[in-house]
């Protein structure tokens, strides 16, 4: 059985070599679309990136949600939350309603607007390397292990060691465990999180949630609706009808 | 008709079969191309103006199950003319959006996936399956019209039977996707801008579309009475001026409600700070609340207004515009600050949607033409009683 697999990002020991960014090209056949990494920006052909923020660099990729949007939003199913944790897509069942583009959180899911057959593209946390026992191309294409990749558990353990051990050099904050219910793509960061374009105030609510509380409402308005509306059909028509009866009878009266 | 009255240019002739023109070439382009070539569509705005325009088409379309439900369920049977006119427009309004949607879509030979493949947590899954299923409700609500053309009676007979549940299952699948329309954003709360988000869209968004639809059945009564005075003579259908004002008092309410609710949501979620901020989306907000809300509210609750068929016709022009901006901010302006550009729609875009209005009011009017929609009640008003034919004023417009 396979234990549910993360990465972990240290924006402080990240060089900026674009390593990753390199590694996950070559790992999925993208063809180029930058002649600076630290320019490019996720598209169709590119599912991570390396910002530059002043001194500081910062990756950005799928964060492959606890409960994801994208999975709950679509309507087909094209998207599935696998038992390795990662959040993958099915160009076969999709019908292109951009919905999941609508509803991430993070803004990942990107399409391929310029062919006929577009599909929804994005980080696979390299499944089929997983799978295979390896570890997810970019991890092992770091030079400096800003980029870790491992089991979950013993992710966030490290995680919340580096942030103890050296409380002046960290934020004090895991980005991504919390935020829009917690995902499987953990942040360390210096400064906070949005200075290094995460996208912040997210809740620590899935955000299925948000949803949930809409659609749950749904049995018991069917159910109510129904009733009252073949009550109501029932009652004006008896009234209609008493009324008519008695306009009939009111009318004999008068004639005799 | 004589073919050489129908080959016989007029201005809006013209202007259509452009326009028509126009748009099957872009739908071409959009097909052999694909959606980029043809749309401004971006990663960070992936829904545009086709998205919005299903929107209002749904809600516009809203009157097939609100009169409905009046004549058929609370059996007020003064309503009963306004009946084939609504679901007339329902359908018409629901295959544009259908149309649309197909366009829309990335994939669009996959249109029949969600038949077979399901996920019942989504939102958009509801929405589909509701549209299929009103849509049907819809066919079968109109079907006695066209059988009575052809004078099939056993079929409008067995029609009638099942009429009731019919009409049941149309009021409940019509609740269910109007406010599920909202429910689509309850998703995003970071994204869509708070003076529209709320964890009440779905009710928004259902009060609005029982306004608006009402208000869209007022127009097409105005503009069919004008059109047909001209030719055959108003007095032959069954509009009457107190029933236009009676649909117009339900709007009314279903404003006062939706503005009520406005300003509860304003008040409980500490929105009003953002009606002070100045910015394009303040500024729409005002003009969507002013122009679709209280205005109408304003002349409504006026009798003299509400008896005056002009005037009524401004009102629901006030509210239809009202549900479109409505519609268009929750869907395109309210989601632009946060995907970071500037969204607007492209020539294709525009031209296809337009292409597709035309049609359907091409479609409208042809039917309208071709089946009794506008139903006399004249025969039945005579019998029954003379009085109430005289009290009720006709719309006719030649004045």
């Amino acid at each position: 059985m396979l234990k549910e697999k993360g990465i972990l990002f240290d924006v402080t020991l990240c060089v900026g070599c674009g390593s990753c960014y390199q590694a996950c090209k070559e790992k999925n056949n993208l063809p180029q679309t930058n002649k600076d990494f630290l320019k490019d920006h996720l598209s169709n052909n590119t599912f991570t990136v390396v910002e530059q923020y002043g001194k500081m660099y910062a990756r950005k990729l799928c964060m492959h949600c606890n409960e994801p949007s994208c999975v709950s939003v679509c309507l087909v199913g094209a998207f599935n939350k696998n038992v390795t944790g990662a959040v993958l897509y099915d160009a076969d069942k999709c019908i292109g309603c951009r919905y999941c583009m609508q509803a991430c959180p993070h803004k990942i899911p990107r399409y391929e607007w310029g062919t006929t057959q577009p599909r929804v593209r994005k980080c696979t946390l390299c499944i089929d390397r997983v799978k295979a026992g390896k570890i997810s191309a970019c991890s092992e294409a770091c030079p400096t292990e800003a980029t870790l990749f491992g089991d979950m558990d013993q992710l966030v353990a490290v995680a919340k060691k580096r942030l103890k051990d050296d409380p002046e050099k960290y934020y004090q904050q895991i980005y991504g465990l919390e935020e829009a219910g917690g995902g499987h793509v953990l942040v360390l960061s210096p400064v906070p999180f949005e200075q290094l374009g995460y996208t912040s105030k997210l809740s620590k609510e899935p955000m299925p949630a948000f949803t949930m509380r809409a659609m749950e409402k749904i049995p018991p308005v069917v159910a109510v609706g129904g009733v009252f509306l073949s009550g109501m059909y029932w009652l004006t028509k008896r009234k209609n009808q008493i009324a008519n009866e008695e306009k009939k009878t009111t009318n004999g009266n008068k004639e005799i | 008709m004589k073919t050489n009255e129908i080959l016989k240019p007029t201005f809006w002739k013209v202007v259509s079969v452009m326009i028509v023109t126009m748009g099957l070439f872009s739908t071409y382009f959009r097909f052999s191309r694909g959606l980029g070539a043809t749309t401004n569509l971006v990663d960070t705005a992936p829904w545009g103006l086709w998205i919005g325009f299903d929107f209002l088409g749904v809600g516009l379309a809203a009157a097939g199950f609100t009169i409905a439900a009046t004549v058929h369920i609370f059996n007020i049977h003064k309503y009963e003319p306004l009946v084939r006119p609504a679901i007339l427009t329902a359908f018409i309004g629901y295959s544009l959006v259908v149309c649309l949607l197909v366009v829309d879509l990335g994939r669009p030979e996959n249109f029949w996936h969600p038949l077979v493949m399901w996920n019942i947590h989504s939102v958009m899954f509801e929405i589909t399956w509701c549209i299929i299923c009103y849509t049907t409700v819809l066919t079968l609500e109109f079907a006695p019209v066209v059988l009575e053309k052809f004078k099939l009676k056993a079929p409008i007979k067995f029609l009638k039977i099942i009429s009731i549940p019919v009409v049941i299952a149309g009021v409940l699948f019509s609740t269910l996707h109007q406010s599920s329309f909202g429910s689509l954003y309850l998703i995003v709360p970071g994204r869509l801008h708070p003076l529209w988000y709320s964890s009440l869209l779905p009710v928004h968004f259902y009060i609005s579309c029982i306004a608006a639809g009402l208000s869209m059945i007022i127009f097409e009564s105005y503009q069919t009475a004008r059109a047909f005075t001209e030719e055959n003579g108003f007095h032959n259908t069954g509009l009457k001026m107190d029933i236009l004002s009676g649909a117009a008092s339900v709007v009314l309410i279903a404003l006062i409600a939706g503005f009520l609710l406005k300003i509860y949501d304003f008040l409980n979620n500490g929105k009003l700070i953002y009606l002070t901020i100045p910015s394009t989306e303040t500024y729409l907000f005002y003009l969507e609340i002013v122009v679709g809300t209280i205005v109408p509210i304003y002349l409504l609750s006026y009798r003299k207004f509400r008896k005056d068929k002009k005037w009524l016709y401004i009102i629901s022009i006030c509210v239809i515009s009202g549900l479109i901006l409505n519609r268009l901010n929750v869907s395109i302006t309210g989601l632009a600050a946060s995907s970071g550009v500037n969204y607007f729609p492209s020539f294709d875009e525009i031209s296809i949607t337009l292409m597709l209005v035309v049609l359907a009011i091409f479609a409208f009017k042809l039917v309208v033409k071709n089946f009794p929609v506008f139903v006399g009640e004249e025969e039945y008003e005579d019998t029954v009683n003379g009085k109430s034919a005289n009290e009720s004023k006709q719309i006719i417009l030649s004045e």
